[in-house]
């Protein structure tokens, strides 16, 4: 019977690992549910923001600030790059990251060069072994992302941006389109590009204090900040679901693992039960 | 209605207040401001410190924003605020953090870590693979 015991280990292995996978989607599933409340929470901000540079942008038309103008030549693009701090999750990073690298290579085809900012562990562990520019880090935002955590990446590249070292900045993070969908999506920041909201019809001017420029570059800052910020929020949500469906998987195939091994083991007992009779009825015959 | 202006205040990370108010007194860059319904359209940036909103039953409700923006429009006022603290050498060392990370993560691109990581990776896949060599063998007699 040696080896239906080594069978009943692996069993009792499979088992626990079930466990652990379950134990995970579960804490997955009920954290989507909290990134999905920040995710509504944020939005607000955002709209507000829109609205206000809306009327900035009709109530001054003759200024532009370079954050909404589209530059003629693009030498250097810059990438916020949004991932998970941890893996377990299918192919929710991998998926962005092809992308990303097939964006790259293109840009670089055309002799332009990439610099990179990555926020989450998974990125920066991916990004570093690449042949691109990584000009900020920050992880290990936890479950409950504060803009205060971001200020920092995202000012090398707004900086990178008003200076001209480059002309284009792109976000990348997995969008949360349900808990079963997670789509890898890059989206423009800068130059921010027009939407209908930027040009809805008001017929008042503000009083500005201290003046148009100052208040337009604040605003068009939050701006920036607030849309990678409900991207990391995104991407939050999107890290659960894909741990919550990756861990069901895991779980399913378990049982089925067990369920087959379970098989092979009452096939093996049988088998030296019937062994065992025959070797008795023989030894009986033979006496 | 025309006692009474409608006041958003959110932050980034959450909506704050939400309803109508008789004043909404905030900090703002150049001065202390008090707005009372039908004030002329006004956009400015705020100092650290406390918005005052009157309620419409004469209540008053404080919240402290360490900055950000207040902008009237003819029937609504909203205060979209800070939820950190800012300030230009804040923001610079902030940066400076970041890139910082950035390169350290450059530089031990052979990371222990991540060495530790493969290993037990190895080590694993080793067992499994082992565990499926002895139930096969096991099998075969």
């Amino acid at each position: 019977m040696a080896g239906a015991r080594e069978i009943r280990t692996k069993i009792k292995s499979v088992n626990n690992t079930r466990k652990v996978t379950r134990a995970l989607e579960m804490v997955s599933a009920s954290k989507i549910r909290k990134a999905q409340d920040l995710m509504k929470a944020s939005r607000p901000y955002a709209r507000m923001m829109r609205q206000v540079i809306g009327h900035l942008a009709h109530a001054n038309p003759e200024y532009k600030h370079p954050f909404l103008v589209e530059r003629e030549s693009i030498k250097r693009v810059g990438y916020v790059i949004i991932s998970t701090d941890r893996g377990l999750c299918g192919g929710l990073n991998t998926n962005l990251f092809r992308k990303l690298v097939g964006e790259m290579r293109a840009w670089q085809d055309q002799g332009v060069e990439v610099d990179l900012v990555c926020i989450g562990q998974k990125a920066a562990q991916f990004f570093r072994r690449l042949k691109v520019n990584l000009v900020g880090t920050v992880t290990h935002l936890g479950e409950k992302p504060q803009i205060a955590e971001l200020i920092g990446v995202i000012k090398v590249m707004l900086d990178a941006y008003t200076a001209g070292r480059i002309d284009r900045l792109q976000l990348a993070y997995s969008d949360f389109v349900n808990t079963m969908t997670q789509r890898a999506t890059v989206d423009q920041l800068l130059p921010l590009p027009p939407s209908s909201d930027l040009d809805s019809p008001h017929a008042w001017d503000y009083l500005y204090e201290p003046n148009a420029e100052t208040v337009l570059e604040h605003v068009l800052t939050r701006y920036i900040e607030s849309l990678v910020y409900q991207a990391v929020l995104e991407n939050l949500a999107s890290e659960h679901a894909a741990r919550m469906v990756a861990m069901k998987a895991a779980s399913d195939n378990a049982t089925k693992a067990i369920d087959s091994l379970t098989l092979v083991y009452n096939k093996a007992r049988q088998a030296a039960i019937t062994q065992e009779i025959s070797e008795i009825v023989g030894g009986a015959a033979a006496v | 209605m025309a006692s009474t202006i409608r006041c958003d205040i959110v932050s980034a990370e959450e909506e704050i207040f939400h309803g109508d108010a008789q004043m909404i007194i905030a900090t703002g860059e150049m001065g202390e401001l008090g707005i009372a319904p039908r004030h002329a359209p006004l956009i400015t940036r705020l100092k650290p410190g406390q918005v005052r909103v009157l309620l419409e039953n004469g209540e008053e409700q404080f919240f402290y924003v360490s900055g950000g923006i207040l902008e009237v429009q003819p029937s609504v006022v909203t205060v979209l605020t800070d939820t950190a603290i800012r300030a230009k050498d804040l923001d610079e060392s902030a940066a400076r953090k970041a890139k910082e990370e950035a390169e350290r993560a450059l530089a031990n691109r052979s990371d222990a870590i991540e060495m530790a990581q493969a290993q037990a990776q190895l080590a694993q896949a080793m067992a499994q693979l082992q565990a499926l060599e002895k139930l096969r063998r096991s099998l075969k007699h």
